[in-house]
């Protein structure tokens, strides 16, 4: 089989298995927000336990009527959803699910998806400008604000692992972990990883840094004239994203498809352990309050960004010494 | 298969340069020049130079664009609200200056850089730029990096004023 086909083969089969996975991690993540409230979730759409629940939301977007406000501008308010979702699933281009078993393992991985994941901010104030309605809008300020601030953690905390592997390639970076997973290394895999996790949840919008969604205030905040399959279409970039900062997590923190077993239990494990990181975002989100917008500031400039950056430092001095790889 | 590439993408560039300045709406072409840069990246894709193109989207398209359409939404009023641009005579100078440009653009074209090696020649890429940056060009590396340093400690000198 010729390369290009071999690519454009894995891409169909990555895209589709993303899309389905994404549908099931919203149930998961109800469940999950049900049980820490004491309450079952989804129950009846799929007998016991809402297995049919993720099928029968996507039909009832896809049926809703697709609403455009007067005073839209057009052509930014339509664009935007898709300039929101292409970057969401982007990120999986260069995952590698198991040696050899992903789209591209590109020799510029990480830095492939730190780029790609921070166009998602492009259709974020697309949405929220063209809706032409005051709360989208400074929810669209907020979200710059925001997003602008924990780009840099997030950056340098990825580095971390990168710095310590010696390589940008994801695939290099797991090898790098054979024995031992970055996220155990003594003092600066564990500083990396809560640095990590913290402006993750930043980046994907979650409580307690939700303030550009606080429904309280903004109703639904960038996406609150988006209906129908639009709406969807956010809502799928928005898990996607989630999920695939959570397989970043787990590939350059968790040790990737390393684990017990023989070598085809690798996805298997991958997957479980994104799963883990994922649940972990959602444990803190229905844990905490949302914090104002200058207390979330104040936090990435004047706490995380410092740390973040003395952190790689650090790492960088002890790999100077230590050399790097594994 | 590559000159295709860059026919296709060189025209997009075009068009959404074109686009740039031809909109009225400051935000549209805002937008337009986040495809502009966008664009360009991929043009360094095309040349095999991945990190400059990552690096490109990361800084321009990512951040730095974000950050200007934030100010043209922020800072720039409607024109109902300013009303007529006091300063229109100014305009007149684009053509000067314009005229100016395209005929250096013209002079470079005519001297020809010759065709790019192509990118195979530079393996990695950021193992590449790295070394380049800290020896051959460190010292403007670091007068660069001072200067920003200068302008941004300008900024929190300029905004701690106003507060």
């Amino acid at each position: 089989m010729p390369p290009l086909a071999w690519h454009a083969l894995m891409a169909f089969i990555v895209l589709n298995a993303i899309l389905g996975l994404v549908a099931y991690v919203t149930l998961l993540e109800r469940k999950f927000a049900a049980r820490m409230q004491s309450r079952i979730g989804p129950y009846y759409v799929g007998r016991p336990h809402g297995w049919l629940q993720p099928i029968a939301d996507a039909l009832k977007l896809m049926l809703k009527e697709d609403v455009v406000p007067t005073a839209a501008d057009r052509g930014v308010y339509n664009l935007a959803p898709i300039v929101f979702l292409v970057p969401c699933i982007l990120i999986y281009a260069t995952i590698p699910f198991a040696p050899d078993l992903g789209v591209a393992d590109l020799n510029i991985g990480v830095l492939f998806f730190l780029a790609v994941s921070s166009l998602e901010i492009v259709g974020l104030f697309m949405g929220g400008w063209g809706s032409n309605n005051k709360y989208a809008l400074l929810s669209a300020m907020r979200a710059v604000n925001q997003i602008i601030s924990y780009d840099l953690p997030f950056i340098f905390a990825a580095l971390v692992p990168v710095l310590l592997a010696g390589s940008l390639q994801m695939s290099t970076i797991v090898a790098a972990q054979q024995g031992l997973w970055f996220v155990a290394y003594p003092v600066f895999g564990q500083l990396a990883f809560v640095a990590f996790v913290v402006a993750t949840l930043a980046a994907e919008n979650r409580v307690p840094f939700d303030i550009l969604e606080a429904e309280s205030e903004l109703v639904a905040g960038f996406r609150v004239e988006y209906s129908g399959m639009k709406f969807a279409l956010i809502q799928l970039g928005e898990y996607a994203h989630m999920l695939g900062t959570s397989f970043l997590g787990a590939l350059l923190f968790l040790g990737g498809w390393l684990g017990p077993g023989p070598a085809w239990l690798g996805p298997l494990w991958f997957l479980l352990k994104a799963v883990l990181v994922f649940l972990l975002v959602t444990w803190v989100r229905w844990s905490f309050v949302r914090i104002r917008v200058d207390q979330i500031l104040a936090i990435s400039w004047k706490v995380l960004l410092p740390a973040s950056i003395l952190l790689l430092f650090a790492t960088g001095l002890w790999v100077a010494t230590r050399g790097a790889g594994a | 298969m590559t000159h295709a590439a860059f026919l296709v993408i060189a025209a997009l560039a075009v068009a959404s340069a074109l686009g740039l300045v031809l909109r009225r709406n400051a935000i549209h072409g805002a937008l337009f020049l986040v495809v502009n840069l966008g664009s360009v990246a991929a043009l360094y894709l095309t040349l095999g130079a991945e990190f400059l193109a990552a690096v490109q989207v990361i800084v321009y398209a990512g951040a730095i664009m974000v950050l200007f359409v934030f100010a043209i939404m922020v800072l720039i009023p409607g024109k109902e609200e300013t009303g007529l641009d006091p300063r229109r005579g100014w305009r007149l100078l684009a053509l000067p200056v314009g005229a100016l440009l395209a005929l250096q653009l013209l002079l470079v074209v005519r001297a020809g850089v010759g065709p790019v090696a192509p990118a195979a020649a530079v393996p990695g890429g950021v193992e590449a730029v790295a070394r380049l940056l800290f020896t051959r060009y460190l010292l403007p590396f670091e007068l660069t990096s001072v200067l920003l340093l200068a302008a941004m400690v300008g900024v929190l000198l300029l905004a701690r004023r106003r507060v």
